[in-house]
C-alpha cells in the first residue's frame, strides 16, 4: 500500500512539472530540453531553506518555485529575444541544464555530487493533490486569459500574433517563467518527499521525459500530458518486477503513441471536450 | 493628435532591399482619411512588401512612413497595431487550430487591461471582462456574416470565409487604417462582388480607412479611389479608376500584360 501510495505521489509531483512544460511547449509552441533544471532549482532552494535555515515548508515551496522563475529569466531574456528563431532557446537551455548540474555538484551548500540527505519529508499525498489541483485550475485560467491567448496565438502563427497586438518577446518570456514556476514547485515537493536529492536526478534524461510526456500526451492539451505523465511514471514502477523490460516498455509505448496518434493522446483537445463532441457539437468552444 | 489637414497615412521614398533585389524602390503615396485606396501592380511588383514594411514585419532600407503625423518606421508590429494599423495576409494566416471566436477574441483580449493575479485566480472581475469580450467577439463575427461559425475551428472554413475571418480579427484590434492584401484571392466573381459590398460596409460601420491590394480589376475599379499602380517596386501611376485605366503606361505594364496572360490561358 505504501508502495502504491509513493508511486501516486511521485506521479502527481511529475504531473505538476509536466503541466508547466505543457504551457511552454504545448501551448506556446517552444521546445525545451532543459526544464529539469528548473525542477532542480526548486528542489535545492526549498531543501536548503528547510534543512539549513528551518524555514517552514510552505514558504520554502514558494521560495523554490520563485527561484525557478527567476532563474528562467536569466536564460530566457537573452535567448527568447531572437524574433522568429525559437530554436536558440532550445539549444541554450540544453547547455544551461548541464551547466547547472555541474554547479550543483561543486557547491558546498548542495553537498556536491553526493547529494543532500536528511531533508524533512513534509510532502504528503493531500498536499500534492492540492498543489496539482490548484496548478490545473491556475493553468486553465491562464490559458483563458489574454496572456494564454497570446501564447496560443504565437504557437499558431507568430506573425499573425504580433498583428493581433501580441508582444512576442514578453509573452514567450512569461510563458517560460510560468512553466519554470510549476517545475520549481514540483522540485520542492519532490525534495521533501524523497528526503534526498542529488544533481544526477536532474539531467537531460529527466528533461526529455518531461518533454516526451507533453508530446505523447498531446500539444495544446492539459489533460493529455497529465495522463501521459501518470502513465510514464506509474507504468515503469508497476513493471518493476520485470526490471530490464521497463525501459523497453516505456520506449515501445512512446513509439506506439507516435505511430497511431501522431498528435498525441489528446492533441489540441481535452478529456472534457470528448464528452461534449458526442452530443454533436462542433469544436470545443461553448458559448 | 490627428492632423487636421494632410493625409492619414503618408509614405515617402520607401525602399527595401533583399540582398541584391530592390523589392521597393523610392515608393511614395498617401492615404486620405476615410478613403478606400487601391494598390495594383503585376505579381512581384512589391505590393506585399510595402504592407510588410508598413506593419513593421520588415525594416525599411530607407524612407519615412507617417501615420497621423507620427513616424512609425522601425516600430515593432505589435506597437504599430496599437497605434491603429491592422492588416490581413495574402497567404491567410489564421490561428488555425482555434475557433473563429477565439481568433477574434485574441486581439480583443490584448487590448484589455486586467490584473494578472486576478485572471489567474479567476476572480469575478476577470470573469466579467471575459464574458463582455465574448459578446463583443460574437458581435464582430455576426457583423461579417460569420456568426454561425463561431465555434468552428478556423482552418475548417472555406477560403472565402477564412478571408472574412481575417478581416474580423483585424477589426478586433480597433484599427484606424485597415490593410487588405488580396482579399478576393481565390474567390469567384459572385463572392468577389459580395466581398466588395462587405468592404464598403465595413468602412462605414467601423469608420476605418482602407488600403487594399488586389488583382481582381473589377473589385479595384468599383470600390477603390484613388488607385496607386506599382511596377518593379516603383510608383507607375496614381489617380481615379478612370485615369488609371486610360494611362498607357499602366495598360502596357499591367492591364496589357494581364490581357496577354488571359489570352494565353484561354487559348
Ligand atoms: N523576404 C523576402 N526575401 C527576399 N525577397 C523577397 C522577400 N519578400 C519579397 N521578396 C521579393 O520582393 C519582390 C516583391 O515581392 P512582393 O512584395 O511579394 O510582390 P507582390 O505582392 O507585388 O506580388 C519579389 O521579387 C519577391 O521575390
Ligand atoms: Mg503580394
Amino acid at each position: 500500500m505504501d508502495y502504491i501510495l509513493s508511486i501516486v505521489v511521485l506521479a502527481c509531483i511529475n504531473m505538476i512539472a509536466v503541466l508547466g512544460l505543457s504551457i511552454f511547449t504545448g501551448f506556446t509552441g517552444l521546445f525545451s530540453f532543459g526544464h529539469a533544471a528548473f525542477v532542480a532549482v526548486g528542489a535545492y532552494t526549498s531543501a536548503i531553506l528547510t534543512y539549513y535555515y528551518s524555514v517552514s515548508f510552505p514558504i520554502a515551496l514558494i521560495a523554490g518555485a520563485a527561484a525557478a522563475g527567476l532563474v528562467s529569466l536569466v536564460i530566457g531574456i537573452p535567448t527568447l529575444r531572437a524574433k522568429l528563431r525559437s530554436d536558440y532557446f532550445a539549444i541554450a537551455i540544453l547547455g544551461f541544464g548541464e551547466a547547472l548540474r555541474v554547479l550543483l555538484e561543486n557547491f558546498e551548500i548542495t553537498n556536491g555530487a553526493r547529494g543532500l540527505p536528511g531533508i524533512d519529508s513534509f510532502t504528503t499525498l493531500p498536499i500534492v493533490l492540492v498543489c496539482l489541483a490548484g496548478g490545473v485550475l491556475i493553468a486553465r485560467n491562464f490559458l483563458r486569459s489574454r496572456w494564454g491567448a497570446a501564447c496560443i496565438a504565437i504557437r499558431e502563427d507568430p506573425i499573425a500574433a504580433e498583428m493581433a497586438g501580441v508582444r512576442l518577446f514578453q509573452t514567450r518570456l512569461l510563458s517560460l517563467v510560468v512553466s519554470a514556476v510549476y517545475c520549481g514547485l514540483s522540485g520542492g515537493l519532490l525534495a521533501h518527499f524523497l528526503s534526498f536529492i542529488q544533481p544526477v536526478m536532474f539531467t537531460l534524461l529527466q528533461s526529455t521525459q518531461l518533454l516526451a510526456a507533453v508530446i505523447a500526451g498531446g500539444m495544446g492539451s492539459i489533460s493529455g500530458p497529465l495522463i501521459a505523465s501518470f502513465v510514464f511514471i506509474a507504468l515503469p514502477e508497476a513493471l518493476r518486477v520485470a526490471q530490464m523490460w521497463r525501459l523497453v516498455a516505456y520506449g515501445l509505448l512512446l513509439v506506439l503513441i507516435m505511430v497511431y496518434r501522431p498528435q498525441g493522446l489528446m492533441g489540441y483537445s481535452e478529456l472534457s471536450s470528448l464528452f461534449r463532441k458526442k452530443t454533436g457539437e462542433q469544436g470545443g468552444q461553448q458559448r | 493628435m490627428t492632423t487636421a489637414q494632410g493625409p492619414l497615412f503618408s509614405v515617402k521614398g520607401l525602399t527595401k532591399n533583399f540582398g541584391g533585389i530592390r523589392a521597393v524602390d523610392s515608393f511614395s503615396f498617401d492615404v486620405g482619411e476615410g478613403s478606400i485606396t487601391g494598390i495594383i501592380g503585376p505579381n512581384g511588383a512589391g505590393k506585399t512588401t510595402v504592407f510588410n514594411l508598413v506593419t513593421g514585419i520588415y525594416r525599411p532600407t530607407a524612407g519615412t512612413m507617417l501615420f497621423r503625423g507620427e513616424e512609425i518606421g522601425g516600430n515593432r508590429p505589435d506597437s504599430i497595431v496599437r497605434k491603429g494599423i491592422a492588416r490581413t495576409f495574402q497567404n491567410i494566416r489564421l490561428f488555425n487550430r482555434r475557433s473563429c471566436l477565439e481568433n477574434v477574441l485574441t486581439p480583443l483580449l490584448q487590448r484589455e487591461k486586467c490584473s494578472f493575479i486576478g485572471a489567474m485566480l479567476g476572480t469575478p472581475g476577470a470573469r466579467r471582462i471575459e464574458k463582455e469580450l465574448y459578446g463583443k467577439a460574437l458581435d464582430l463575427l455576426s457583423d461579417l456574416g460569420l456568426g454561425k461559425y463561431a465555434s468552428y475551428q478556423a482552418n475548417t472554413l472555406p477560403y472565402g470565409l477564412q478571408r472574412k475571418l481575417e478581416i474580423a480579427r483585424a477589426l478586433a484590434t480597433d484599427p484606424t487604417l485597415l490593410l487588405l492584401d488580396e482579399p478576393a484571392a481565390g474567390m469567384n466573381p459572385e463572392e468577389t462582388r459580395s466581398l466588395a459590398n462587405m468592404i464598403a460596409e465595413v468602412r462605414k460601420k467601423f469608420h476605418v480607412t482602407i488600403l487594399l491590394i488586389e488583382h481582381h480589376m473589377d473589385l479595384v475599379m468599383n470600390i477603390c479611389s484613388p488607385i496607386v499602380v506599382m511596377n518593379f517596386g516603383t510608383l507607375l501611376a496614381k489617380g481615379t479608376p478612370d485615369e488609371v485605366r486610360e494611362n498607357p503606361e499602366v495598360v502596357a505594364a499591367y492591364l496589357g500584360k494581364g490581357k496577354r496572360d488571359n489570352e494565353r490561358a484561354a487559348g
